[in-house]
């Protein structure tokens, strides 16, 4: 067994390596390394021992899994691991981890029973995460090329300890035709299921794909079992479909293009289970091209979703939210896809299911905040989205994940946090939030408390999100006088001037967010100073990056201005003369600035009178 | 970074803020060379800002392996059969159950068996196929209605109708489920499938030709075209029912009703 498990492992190797790097942004596929070269034993999944701590409150094993692999996930593991839950049965996720590699299970609550099983973590750890970093980066690379496609793969693998685990075969022309006859004319049912999972299985491997799709009449055949009425029959030519659908190769995915009729069809059923793979599949071909959803739309995917959305199956929903996240997230989707959304009623379930309470799930929230902020981003008609109570739901949502993350420590939660600031943030800037007073307004203490235990979560999770926190925290101050009344009275100066040393980004937020307290008047200012803003601007102004500097320049002028009685005797901390000792070179102006042109030129010298005190700042 | 016992508290107590302080603006504070004004900004899709949100998202998307309905894992019940009269399937998971019953049972036409897979296609059928006024009503005004939801186009003819779904809706020309009525003929030569070197295919259906048909070694009223394969009716074993007994229980018109 040693050595046939160690050469399938190396080939599945190669097959995840490819997969992700090229499902991770369509980047070229790499030069086949000398397969003796790459070729290692899969070690044990370290990630339970790491990543996993089981926790209260049930959430959907989407998340769950997403947080026990987010470390630890690698392409080596990726076609080996598979995730048995029984979640659905039980409302709670005692999944097990398979892998089948290497054959372990585990309970979920029973991971501390395990480790003795496993191998010290070390250095897998590191490599675990370059790689996590390199997918990262690939994904950064394809958003800026705009070529961002990722697609959800459902997949349920037993390995079959007859068949010797070797499951992802690859099929030839003959094989392929061989099972389809089988299955399309067998006799026995059990043996034309059969026929189908063996012909399932080989579809998981590139090859078997080309093959199949090259192969006269096969998708035909497959339609043909996808319709029939043979139950377990239309099930297995589903999750055929699903993984060709899942394929990075074009030619594959626009192969399925015959079935997209029967899928939206099918999505009025009523088998919840059926439904959710059809979804699937659909969103992986949605995110496909634009070629498949010049045919989506017009075959009625639109009116398809807003009747399937009334489902009560949370499985059905989290697919659906995926399928129109997808769907939304598509280059025309501003001119093309976004004006029927918004004309039909799925804005309303929508908000309906993102109203928080205790129904609410996270896998769903997370697929339908995705679609809001996609929608609301697009800035098509974002007045009807408040108009139904967006903002007030929004607002709630935000409380109900501030909540959450007070009660557990553990992540997945930022990825429904980040979509909904975004909302919040955008919407704020819209016109009709503009009229005073009304349910169109967020007035709330609790927004600002909840955003501040969001802050401090991104801190220690997250601190990338940092800047989208402030961002909303920035569009909630800018023309509030409450809002700025409320940061003042709650104390939350100093948490915020906390946040100055994490980056240059960071800095020039917070600052931008203390600059829209301070221009509000004196008495605003009279709450800023004295107090522990001032050893911070010191600090600032002396930073490197041009912005921040401008920044905090921008602020103290405003201090200055609204509190011309603060002395400089004995007593005050004494404000040096500053000379910038870098080069001040055309600075940028953030988009929190404005544009027009800088305001620092080189070689200019300003002598900026601050009270009492003069202060020359030559601009090299 | 510190925040205070309050704050926690202040996040579950009464709504409400504070009364906003004064403000006093000078025309001096956006004096040259100082120009800040505060303003609420927003960002387009596409935004650099967005990056990093976005690929966490996708990163999310991509790591995520859930479970499908995997038959061999599913939690065994003891064998039952299928309670809805005559059908003798047997199943051993509820999952597998539930798929067959709405698969076969859930929205069938009483009057000629066959199973859809929802509900406004069944209406649809019955109204078209089973309905004698919609036959006198259809030769004077527009009455075969466009399949796809949201669309509300009639047509005179099912002939029609069909032309618009393949060129409007871009459906295939052979959509299963929109056979006219008359036309119990053999499948269009078109389907036929190369994989097998015997006649004409049938895309697989076990009743051959008719995709709706629910059951085919009990003959429907019409006699079967000529050409058809029959070969499956032979070769399925009489244990094997599709359902054929299911008309027994829905062939009342008030029991149609309580299925609807």
């Amino acid at each position: 067994m040693g050595v046939e498990l160690l050469c399938w492992n190396w080939e599945r190797e190669r097959i995840g390596k490819e997969k992700y790097q090229r499902q991770s942004g369509r980047c070229p596929p790499p030069p086949r390394s000398n397969p003796a070269s790459s070729f290692r034993p899969a070690p044990p999944c370290p990630c339970p021992t790491l990543f996993y701590s089981p926790f209260a409150p049930p959430l959907p094993r989407s998340a769950r899994l997403h947080f026990a692999l987010c470390s630890a996930h690698s392409h080596l593991f990726r076609p080996a691991l598979r995730l048995r839950g029984t979640s659905r049965l039980l409302g709670s996720w005692t999944g097990f981890l398979a892998l089948g590699s290497v054959r372990l299970f585990f309970g979920s609550a029973m991971w501390s029973g395990r480790q003795g099983r496993l191998r010290p973590v070390g250095c897998v750890v590191e490599e675990l995460r370059c790689r996590r970093r390199e997918r990262e980066a690939a994904l950064r690379k394809a958003r800026r090329e705009q070529q961002l496609i990722s697609k959800r793969l459902l997949r349920d693998d037993v390995p079959v300890e007859a068949e010797g685990g070797c499951v992802a075969m690859i099929l030839g022309e003959a094989e392929i035709q061989q099972f389809l006859q089988l299955a399309q004319r067998g006799t026995e049912e059990k043996e034309r299921e059969r026929a189908l999972v063996s012909l399932r299985r080989g579809l998981q491997h590139p090859e078997t794909q080309r093959t199949f799709i090259w192969l006269e009449g096969s998708m035909r055949t497959l339609v043909g079992l996808l319709t029939s009425n043979q139950a377990l029959l239309q099930l297995e030519a589903a999750r055929c479909l699903h993984e060709l659908s899942h394929s990075e190769q074009s030619a594959v995915a626009e192969a399925c293009l015959p079935a997209t009729s029967y899928l939206l069809t099918y999505l009025s059923g009523h088998s919840s289970d059926f439904i959710e793979l059809c979804l699937y599949t659909l969103g992986n071909l949605i995110v496909e091209s634009e070629a498949v959803r010049r045919q989506l739309l017009p075959q009625g995917i639109v009116p398809a979703l807003a009747a399937c959305i009334q489902s009560p199956h949370l499985t059905v929903l989290e697919a659906l939210g995926y399928a129109l996240s997808q769907l939304l997230q598509a280059k025309e989707a501003p001119e093309m896809i976004i004006p029927s959304v918004l004309g039909s009623a799925l804005p309303q379930h929508i908000l309906r299911l993102l109203q928080p309470g205790p129904k609410l799930n996270l896998g769903v929230a997370v697929e339908f905040a995705w679609c809001l902020h996609y929608i609301i981003c697009s800035q098509v008609n974002n007045a009807l989205l408040i108009s139904h109570g967006g903002l007030s739901i929004l607002g709630m949502l935000l409380l109900d994940v501030a909540g959450a993350v007070q009660r557990t420590e553990d992540a997945g939660l930022e990825l429904l946090a980040c979509p909904v600031l975004r909302c919040l943030s955008n919407l704020l800037t819209e016109a009709a939030v503009e009229v005073m007073g009304g349910p169109n307004q967020l007035e709330d203490e609790h927004v600002v408390a909840a955003l501040f235990i969001l802050l401090q979560f991104f801190l220690q999770k997250q601190p990338s999100l940092l800047p989208e926190g402030l961002w909303l925290l920035n569009n909630l101050t800018a023309n509030s006088p409450c809002f700025c009344t409320s940061l003042l009275s709650m104390d939350l100066i100093e948490p915020l001037l906390q946040l100055l040393p994490v980056s240059n980004v960071v800095s020039v937020l917070v600052l931008t967010v203390l600059c829209n307290v301070a221009e509000k008047g004196p008495a605003y200012c009279q709450r800023l100073w004295p107090g522990p803003l001032l050893p911070c601007l010191m600090g600032t102004l002396a930073s490197s990056d041009t912005e921040v500097v401008g920044q905090s320049l921008e602020l103290l002028q405003l201090l200055f201005l609204y509190r011309p009685e603060v002395s400089f005797g004995p007593g005050t901390p004494i404000l040096r003369p500053l000379i910038s000792p870098w080069p001040l070179s055309f600075p940028s102006y953030s988009h929190f600035s404005g544009p027009g042109k800088p305001v620092w030129t080189p070689g200019q010298n300003f002598q900026l009178l601050f009270g009492k005190a003069l202060f020359e700042i030559e601009v090299g | 970074m510190q925040l205070s016992p309050a704050l926690y508290s202040r996040l579950v107590g009464a709504p409400g803020a504070a009364e906003p302080l004064p403000v006093e603006r000078d025309p001096a504070a956006g004096a040259p060379p100082f120009r800040f004004a505060a303003r609420r900004v927003r960002f387009p899709r596409d935004h650099e800002f967005f990056e990093d949100g976005d690929v966490q998202r996708h990163l999310y998307l991509q790591d995520v392996l859930t479970q499908v309905t995997g038959t061999p894992e599913r939690p065994r019940v003891p064998e039952f059969t299928c309670q809805v009269a005559g059908c003798c399937q047997v199943f051993d998971t509820l999952e597998g159950y539930e798929h067959h019953y709405h698969t076969l049972h859930r929205n069938v036409c009483s009057f000629c068996r066959r199973a859809f897979p929802s509900v406004h296609l069944l209406d649809t059928h019955i109204l078209e196929w089973h309905d004698s006024l919609f036959q006198i009503l259809s030769e004077r005004q527009d009455m075969y209605q466009c399949l796809v939801e949201g669309c509300a186009e009639k047509f005179k003819t099912s002939k029609d109708r069909k032309d618009h779904l393949v060129r409007r809706h871009l459906y295939p020309a052979d959509f299963r489920f929109d056979k006219p009525k008359k036309s119990r003929g053999p499948a269009t030569p078109g389907a036929t499938v190369q994989v097998s070197s015997e006649a004409r295919g049938d895309e697989g259906e076990q009743s051959g030709g008719d995709a709706m048909e629910v059951c085919s070694e009990h003959a429907a009223p019409l006699p079967e075209p000529v050409g058809e394969r029959r070969t499956y009716s032979h070769r399925i074993p009489s244990t094997i029912c599709f359902g054929q007994g299911a008309s027994r229980g829905f062939k009342s018109t008030k029991k149609r009703k309580e299925h609807q």
